[in-house]
């Protein structure tokens, strides 16, 4: 279980791969504003208990894990939806994940909402097809279908990041910088002073200091 | 880049410090002295008979303040320690680097070229400020000739031959940078240092290590176990080699402005019986507010091209040094002073 992947990072790997590889291979964390209030949004929607309205299960900080992908993870809520009436069938399973910010064009949160599918599939063997994610900014939830290729976007991401995990190297930080205007780890990532490595330069500069012949103290 | 924050030094005798709150109390039997937000203290150093609340050194330890003890002749005691921080594989590299000689002597061998090319630049700046002397002219040549036998050192023994014919170089001009005929200084001598000026080196290169010590346990990196300094149980190696980028342009600045300006005199001395000098009590505090002082001033740092506070230098280079180990650049870029 140990070398298992928290769902959540995936979305910091999806974010930055640098991200995910200060939070998860060096253990460095840094609590900024963002992080500090959706802890506490957390908190709140963790702290609550299972409420049944009208043939829906509402299960909140439900823990995941799916032993083929080796994920494990907690879902903020589970709907779980029971059949109609007379009918055979399993309940239907909607995952929701609740977000502090503003819904987003790229991929991350919608990863982290289908991994958690991903386990509930493994774990109850059904089929998930479709979730939501919750936006304190905005109040509304979007609704995400777990299609083919957020399905394959998403093992991508779990392969890629295991793949770095067991590397334990940490990369360069990202060209897009206005990830890094957002982002908890900026100080100690320190995006502007590793973006290049400049210290050959550097080092060679301090040997040619003392090539001055004239030992001039003119300046 | 963090926040320097301020460094508190418990002088008061029987005083107790306890935490109130998110706050610091220091009280002196029933009376309250002081009371600090805890989100500005970054380290508490006290000396002498000084008694800190359990809650607090927990709190401390949580939040990566320093907390150490001293004797009152500032002798280090012990340190409060948390959950040590950051990562094992970075403390693993640093193992492994300290000893393959090649990865060990790349590293020393610009920790080195840093402090040489430092004094120089110190030397410099002095003829240039107080205009020609012949023998620190002589000495800045020499420590050039240093500079360049460092730069293709390949090993580590080889490093440290030459820092120490550097360093002879740098101290043999060491009086000539006194001013007024107060102090006389004679060559380095140590443990324990015999004479004032000595006294204050040691006094001021033992405040600079303690606080390359709490950068480099604030980056994760293993205070003990160095690249230019050999492991002996008990040493602070990595704190010693860290150290070695500051001695001429914070330290040794540090006392001569001391001794230039007129702000210690022979009466803030007291010798031992044995022979040893110190630091009297009230000079002490009186040089820990001048220290403090010169920790805010501002300088551009050379690497980072970001203005940080002089304080915060051991953790720019614990923090460099961390990346380095990490992989984020090729070599180690040690300070250098502009």
């Amino acid at each position: 279980m140990d070398d298992y992947l928290a769902i959540s990072a995936l979305q910091h790997y999806a974010y930055c791969p640098r991200q995910f590889a200060l939070i998860h291979i060096e253990q460095a964390w840094s609590e900024n504003r963002l992080t500090a209030e959706g802890r506490l949004l957390h908190e709140r929607v963790d702290a609550g208990y299972a409420e049944q309205r009208r043939g829906v299960r509402y299960e909140r900080g439900v823990l995941l894990v799916s032993h083929q992908l080796g994920l494990t993870g907690k879902a903020d809520l589970i709907e779980v939806h029971s059949p109609n009436e007379g009918k055979q069938e399993s309940p239907r399973y909607f995952p929701v994940e609740y977000k502090r910010g503003r819904p987003k064009i790229e991929d991350w949160d919608r990863i982290q909402l289908c991994a958690q599918a991903l386990c509930i599939e493994e774990m109850r063997n059904t089929q998930v097809t479709e979730g939501a994610i919750w936006y304190w900014q905005v109040r509304r939830r979007k609704p995400v279908i777990i299609d083919a290729a957020l399905r394959q976007t998403t093992l991508d991401v779990i392969e890629a990041a295991r793949r770095m995990l067991l590397s334990g190297e940490t990369p360069p930080p990202i060209d897009e910088r206005r990830r890094c205007k957002a982002c908890s780890l900026a100080e100690l990532c320190n995006p502007k002073a590793f973006a290049r490595d400049r210290s050959v330069s550097y080092v060679n500069a301090i040997f040619q200091e003392s090539d001055d012949p004239s030992e001039d103290s003119q300046e | 880049m963090k926040k320097l924050l301020n460094t508190l030094y418990v002088t008061r005798q029987e005083s107790y410090l306890h935490k109130e709150r998110e706050t610091i109390v220091i009280k002196n039997g029933p009376d309250k002295l002081a009371q600090f937000p805890a989100l500005a203290i970054g380290n508490i150093f006290c000396f002498g008979q000084i008694s800190v609340s359990p809650f607090l050194m927990g709190y401390c330890a949580e939040q990566g303040i320093g907390l150490a003890f001293y004797t009152e002749y500032g002798r280090f005691l012990a340190r409060v320690q948390g959950k040590p921080t950051g990562n094992v594989l970075l403390r693993r590299t640093q193992y492994r680097w300290a000893d393959d000689p090649d990865k060990a002597t790349d590293v020393a061998r610009l920790m080195v070229a840093a402090k040489i090319a430092n004094c120089r630049s110190v030397l410099l700046r002095d003829l240039r400020n107080h205009g020609e002397n012949s023998s620190l002219k002589q000495a800045a040549k020499k420590l050039a000739v240093s500079l360049r036998q460092v730069q293709s050192a390949h090993s580590v023994e080889t490093t440290r031959g030459i820092e120490g014919e550097a360093a002879n170089s740098y101290f043999s001009v060491f009086n000539e940078r006194l001013r007024g005929s107060h102090f006389r200084f004679d060559g380095r001598i140590r443990r324990p240092p015999t004479d004032p000026v000595n006294a204050l080196l040691s006094f001021a290169y033992s405040l600079v290590t303690q606080e390359c010590v709490s950068a480099l346990l604030g980056v994760g990196l293993d205070p003990y176990v160095g690249f230019l300094h050999s492991d002996r149980p008990g040493r602070l190696s990595l704190a010693l080699d860290l150290v070695e980028e500051f001695r001429a342009s914070w330290a040794d600045r540090f006392v001569l402005t001391l001794i230039n300006r007129r702000q210690v005199c022979p009466e803030d001395f007291e010798t031992e019986a044995g022979g040893a000098v110190r630091l009297t009590e009230k000079a002490r505090k009186e040089l820990l507010v001048a220290y403090q002082e010169r920790k805010q001033t501002e300088i551009m740092h050379p690497y980072l091209h970001e203005k940080v506070p002089i304080g915060l230098l051991p953790h720019c280079q614990a923090m460099l040094l961390a990346r380095h180990v990490r992989g984020d650049t090729r070599y180690y870029p040690p300070y250098l002073v502009k």
